[in-house]
């Protein structure tokens, strides 16, 4: 089965390489690999390194203190770790310019200083913390049961895999399908911006696993062949009208011609 | 052997003709006579689209279970596994993965059906602008616009088989939509789904209504199009020789046997390329129906996305007035009344009975067998434009939140923008049209009078440039200037010379306004007279003059070219 | 009353000759005998493409097999290589079939005459005659003399059956369609006095502690799942209800709603108001409720007031309130049908009871 597999694939793998290509356009197809979730005791030196990066990038808009400023930036005290690992480990933080909401960016930071941070953020009060290893390991989950747990909780604002979608006045639930598995993971437990809380008590670790579990699986791609953005029957009008009649028409046009 | 073959043929024939007469329609049909233009294939794209549907239709129906029976999946897909669901659901899964090519049969069925739409639409858009539904094809127009009705109907029921999340928020909302209805609302829904949403008996009557009832129907209505397509023999392009009295074009068989019998094949093959590298609704993703999930992107396959569009641009409050009415106790949803019934029904009457409309406009009793250039009809190609424009805005409406996500816009600001687009744009379309149309026609009147410009300028000996004009060659001429010339009706005055009032002049009236709308604001043909005098105007017309500078050009390039070789022989000899 | 006509005469540009059919142009297989071989031998090789469709799919058919079916990439190339070897078997014939008839096909233009669609003028005089002849015979143009009267009870009687006789059919069909007719459950839905709070899907029940400020749950009651899964999805399609906490400084409270919350925890149906999708998508820092369909956007914090698009109701509130073991608890059923509008909305429960009751 397995080496019959493996000739298919050689056989198939020109066309493939031209079909990469075309799904490059429609759908994000990177592979994040889980990112390394140190989660051992902070020390008290990281505590304080923590502080410095903090005051040096973070405080003028949240304080030195991390109590936050009215209308600017919320406090920080009790958010926890697993906040600061997602807004500054997806490069939403430093926020670059206020709009309707703060979009992943490259990440600004070592995931060492994130980790620096997230101690001196957490020490403040307690809030979450970051997953370890085990918690978010999609081979762990069950994804039948993340699948039903991501469209009763998930999918209206991410999309039937987690594609991503529209939300009121220019703010948008982002796609999911490139997030690492540590960083859905926050997401849930923080309920960043728009995003509601999914506490342990809402969705638990173990489900917050299935819905990992889920993710991950669509990493396989769509049985049927390319996705087409996977956003439902839009795309798939505009490439029935483009690509299908275009070239049926095409052809007509061919038909009707007059052979030289 | 070939004898051999040709008697059994003969044999053959022999047997069923003395059997049929089926020589009379041989004689008639073999060299019946089509006209060549790939815009009259767009209508063989729908045809042929929907027999594939039939074709894969009827593969599917080997698979599918109409049931909302329930049972746990136990089958292959591993995001499914132990998932509730409906007998229908789970024999879609088992369609789509356990049966080899059955996935790709599925994908081809919903590519041909989301083409079969395109092409009915893009082939009335054609008959549209070309005039073709006029006189004696009204009927033919009217079928086609019950089979295009037909293809919504079975689209939609399509949709919804599959029993999942995506299509059973669909049914939703049509539910929602006709309990507003008046009186009948409430029950008609009962009547539809058995009794309360969603109950257990939609996919099986949904089912019925998707394999037998509609496509017999569309099946029946197909037959009689092409009945009268052959009846009525096919409308042609005007040009030399094209009357309304003939038709011309190349035989049945064999080069229309091999032209729309391989195009079927091309269709097919089309499609099926599609399918093979493209997913087409992918159940798996939106999982059993569950009246609670929805998810981001809940729309109709495109062709109904209009009336979700409308549904969305339509306010629940106008400048404060609540658009959901409460009267003597009952309630009245104009905010789903208006959107979901009345402007879609409007809209498609107005598109129904067009071409009676025009008629009626135009006055015209006369068979038209020769097609209209739309820039000949600058108002009834305007108001095929603005009614392109009003069915994209909605189709964008209903696509908002798609578009807003790709293009980081606020999908409110794009209703708002919509909600006054659609009463702005329409018009300005149609204003924009009618200009085009009427400066085409001037354009026309100026090739005819005065030639193509060649390019070649020419300097005459008083210092004046001129570019040449070649002459158009009498095919040109005659596309440009054999047409309808349309004037709006002249009726007959108010009272009669006893001074009596005519009886029906109001109506009549009312026929002439509409004509002038029409066809008030009009460039008129080249006349034969002004033809005349363009050709021999002071003796020297378009053709002679262009002659006359044609001469003088290429008398002024040879002086030129003698120069400029004097020039170089001195350079040469100087070395 | 007069018709104004306005037929164009047959030739509207007097004095310009129809130059006739445009001369024809020989291809180039017509005239050299290479190019007609040439055409020739694409048309084969189109045609032999097709063969090797056919092949590539039968071959793919039957070594590509499915296997356990939950191997995407088998599906995939399952899928697309039947697929790719339809679209060759296919298209061959289609483009080599095509290219025959565009290349090497006779392809002067002929014309062929055109008849009016009008039936001649003896035609339709027969035609009226053999309807005339029939009514006659028939007694159904009534004539005159004796025989007249009694045909027209012929023809009332005719008419009066054939108006009525669908009833016979259809009154039976479609009563038996619609269930029990009884519309007035859109009133009711599983909830009542002391019925828990349940997680959906799982039914797990939801305790005030769990709910903590920014959460949103999607809720079931209690007892949905142990229903039958037709009995389920109809009371489901009701009662499916939004819990969410808000700061409670950040909640105005509807008056006469005082005590239908609990600490700034508000429970609304999840069925919109505008044509009954599942408004689900909860933006807790605006705490605006929006809905994926037609996109009518609700305020949590202000009674769910419908704050932009097609809905024009707030969504119905759930009375909550917090039992002994600290469980979150409906207070009532929901005080108004929940989901679209319908003509009878506002009717109260009774008149459909009534009903109901006449019609057993």
């Amino acid at each position: 089965m397995n080496a019959l597999a493996k000739k298919r694939h050689h056989k198939a793998a020109p066309l493939f390489l031209v079909l990469a290509l075309l799904a490059l356009i429609t759908m994000g197809a990177a592979i994040a690999a889980p990112s390394a979730t140190a989660t051992a005791e902070a020390s008290a030196d990281d505590v304080a390194a923590g502080e410095r990066l903090f005051a040096a990038n973070c405080a003028s808009c949240h304080g030195l203190d991390a109590e936050g400023q009215d209308g600017v930036a919320p406090s920080l005290v009790g958010v926890g770790a697993a906040a600061v690992d997602f807004q500054v480990g997806t490069g939403r933080m430093p926020m670059q310019a206020s709009g309707p909401q703060a979009p992943a960016k490259p990440v600004q930071f070592e995931q060492e200083e994130i980790n620096q941070l997230a101690a001196w953020v957490a020490s403040l009060g307690a809030g979450p913390a970051i997953p370890t290893a085990e918690q978010v390991d999609p081979s762990l989950g069950d994804a039948a049961n993340g699948m039903e747990v991501f469209r009763t909780n998930c999918a209206m604002c991410h999309g039937s895999i987690g594609g991503g979608g529209a939300l009121t006045q220019g703010k948008f639930a982002p796609s999911v399908l490139d997030t690492t598995p540590t960083h859905i993971y926050e997401a849930m437990l923080t309920g960043p911006q728009s995003m509601p809380v999914f506490n342990d008590a809402n969705i638990t670790p173990e489900h917050k696993r299935d819905v990992i579990a889920y993710l991950a699986a669509q990493q396989d791609g769509s049985p049927g062949g390319l996705s087409l953005g996977a956003i439902g029957p839009v795309s798939e009008g505009m490439w029935a009208w483009l690509v299908l009649l275009g070239l049926i028409i095409a052809s007509t046009v061919w038909v009707g011609a007059r052979s030289s | 052997m070939g004898t051999k073959v040709n008697s059994a043929a003969a044999g053959t024939a022999n047997y069923v003709d003395e059997r049929t007469s089926i020589g009379g329609f041989v004689k008639f049909f073999a060299r019946k006579l089509f006209p060549d233009h790939w815009s009259f294939m767009l209508g063989e794209i729908a045809l042929y689209s929907f027999i594939i549907l039939l074709i894969s239709g009827v593969f599917l129906t080997a698979f599918f279970v109409p049931s909302m029976e329930t049972v746990h999946y136990d089958g292959a897909f591993a995001t499914m596994h132990g998932v509730e669901m409906t007998k229908a659901f789970e024999s879609t899964l088992y369609t789509s993965f356990e049966v080899p090519g059955g996935l790709l049969i599925r994908q081809i069925h919903h590519w041909s059906a989301l083409l079969f739409l395109a092409a009915i639409m893009t082939h009335m858009c054609r008959v549209f602008f070309t005039g073709a539904f006029r006189k004696p094809r009204e009927l033919n127009w009217l079928v086609g616009f019950t089979l295009m009705i037909l293809g919504l109907a079975a689209g939609f029921t399509g949709y919804s088989l599959p029993d999942d999340v995506l299509s059973g928020n669909g049914l939703r909302i049509v539910d929602g939509v006709i309990k507003s209805i008046p009186l009948i609302g409430s029950y008609t829904s009962y009547w539809m789904f058995g009794g309360e949403f969603p109950g257990t008996a939609l996919i099986p009557r949904v089912f019925t209504a998707h394999v037998l009832l509609v496509p017999a129907l569309i099946l029946a209505l197909v037959g009689l199009h092409l009945f009268l397509v052959f009846l009525h023999k096919h409308t042609q392009y005007p040009g030399g020789g094209k009357t309304h009295k003939n038709v011309v074009g190349l035989p049945l068989f064999p080069v229309y046997t091999a032209k729309a019998g391989g195009f079927f094949f091309v269709v097919f093959g089309i499609v099926a390329l599609m399918a093979a590298v493209f997913t087409i609704n992918p159940v798996w993703n939106y999982g059993p129906y569950d009246p609670s999930p929805v998810s981001a992107g809940t729309q109709p396959d495109w062709y109904i996305l209009f009336v979700d569009g409308a549904l969305r641009l339509m306010p629940g409050w106008l400048f404060g007035l609540p658009m959901e009415w409460e009267l003597w106790g009952y309630t009245l949803s104009w905010n789903i009344l208006i959107p979901a019934v009345i402007v879609p029904g409007l809209f498609f009457g107005f598109i129904a009975l067009y071409p009676w409309i025009e008629a009626w406009a135009t006055g015209d009793k006369g068979e038209k067998h020769v097609l209209d250039r739309p820039r000949n009809v600058p108002v009834r190609t305007g108001i095929g434009v603005a009614t392109i424009v009003f069915y994209v805005i909605l189709v964008l409406e209903g696509s908002n939140d798609i578009v807003a996500n790709m293009f980081h816009l606020s999908l409110n600001d794009l209703t708002i923008f919509f909600q006054w687009a659609i009463f702005i744009l329409p018009p300005i379309a149609f204003w924009i049209t009618k200009r085009i149309c009427l400066g085409l026609q001037r354009k026309d009147r100026e090739l005819v009078l005065h030639g193509h410009e060649s390019g070649t300028i020419v300097r005459h000996e008083n210092g004046e440039y001129i570019e040449v004009h070649t002459p158009l060659d009498e095919q040109e001429v005659w596309l440009r200037v054999n047409y309808d010339n349309r004037k709006p009706l002249e009726i007959e005055p108010e009272f009669n010379e006893l001074g009596v009032r005519r009886p029906g002049y109001k109506w009549d009236r009312r026929k002439q306004k509409l004509s002038r709308f029409f066809y008030e604001e009009r460039v008129e043909p080249v006349s034969w007279e002004e033809y005349q005098e363009a050709l021999h105007h002071h003796d020297h017309g378009p053709s002679a003059e262009g002659k006359a500078e044609g001469a003088e050009a290429d008398e002024a390039d040879a002086r030129l070219t003698e120069e400029w070789e004097k020039v170089e022989d001195e350079q040469a000899s100087e070395k | 009353m007069s018709t104004p006509e306005n037929t164009p005469d047959d030739a509207p540009q007097e004095g310009f000759v129809d130059p006739g059919l445009a001369h024809h142009r020989p291809r180039r297989a017509d005239v050299d005998p290479k190019a007609d071989k040439r055409a020739e031998r694409q048309v084969a090789a189109l045609f032999g493409l097709s063969a090797v469709g056919t092949v590539i799919a039968l071959w793919a058919y039957f070594t590509k097999d499915t296997g356990d079916g939950g191997d995407v990439a088998t599906i995939q190339s399952v899928n697309m290589w039947i697929g790719i070897g339809v679209f060759l078997a296919m298209s061959g014939i289609g483009f080599g079939a095509i290219h025959w008839a565009k290349t090497l096909m006779r392809d002067h233009e002929m014309v062929e005459e055109r008849h009016e669609m009008r039936s001649s003028d003896e035609n339709r005089a027969a035609a009226i005659q053999n309807l005339k002849d029939g009514a006659e015979d028939s007694g159904l143009a009534g004539g005159e003399g004796e025989g007249a009267k009694r045909r027209s009870v012929l023809k009332g009687s005719l008419i009066t059956a054939m108006a009525i006789a669908p009833l016979a059919i259809l009154v039976p069909q479609i009563g038996n369609m619609g269930g029990d007719w009884n519309v007035s459950k859109f009133r009711h839905t599983m909830w009542g006095p002391g019925v828990r709070l349940a997680r959906d899907p799982d039914g797990a029940l939801i305790k005030a502690a769990d709910v903590t400020v920014g959460s949103a749950y999607h809720v079931i009651p209690e007892g949905l799942n142990d229903l039958d899964h037709h009995h389920k999805m109809d009371a489901k399609a009701k009662a499916v209800v939004l819990l969410v906490r808000l700061d409670p400084s950040d909640l105005k409270i509807v008056p006469g709603r005082e005590d239908w919350s609990f600490d700034g925890i508000v429970a609304y149906s999840k069925i919109c108001t505008h044509v009954g999708c599942p408004v689900a998508l909860y933006e807790q820092q605006t705490h605006h409720l929006l809905c994926p369909c037609h996109q009518s956007t609700f305020d949590v914090s202000d009674g769910a007031k419908v704050v932009f698009g097609p809905a024009k109701r707030p969504l119905p509130q759930l009375p909550i309130a917090i039992d002994d073991e600290g469980y979150i608890v409906a207070k009532n059923d929901f005080d108004e049908p929940v989901g679209p509008s319908y003509w009878e909305r506002l009717k109260g429960d009774s008149s459909g009871a009534e009903a109901e009751e006449e019609s057993h």
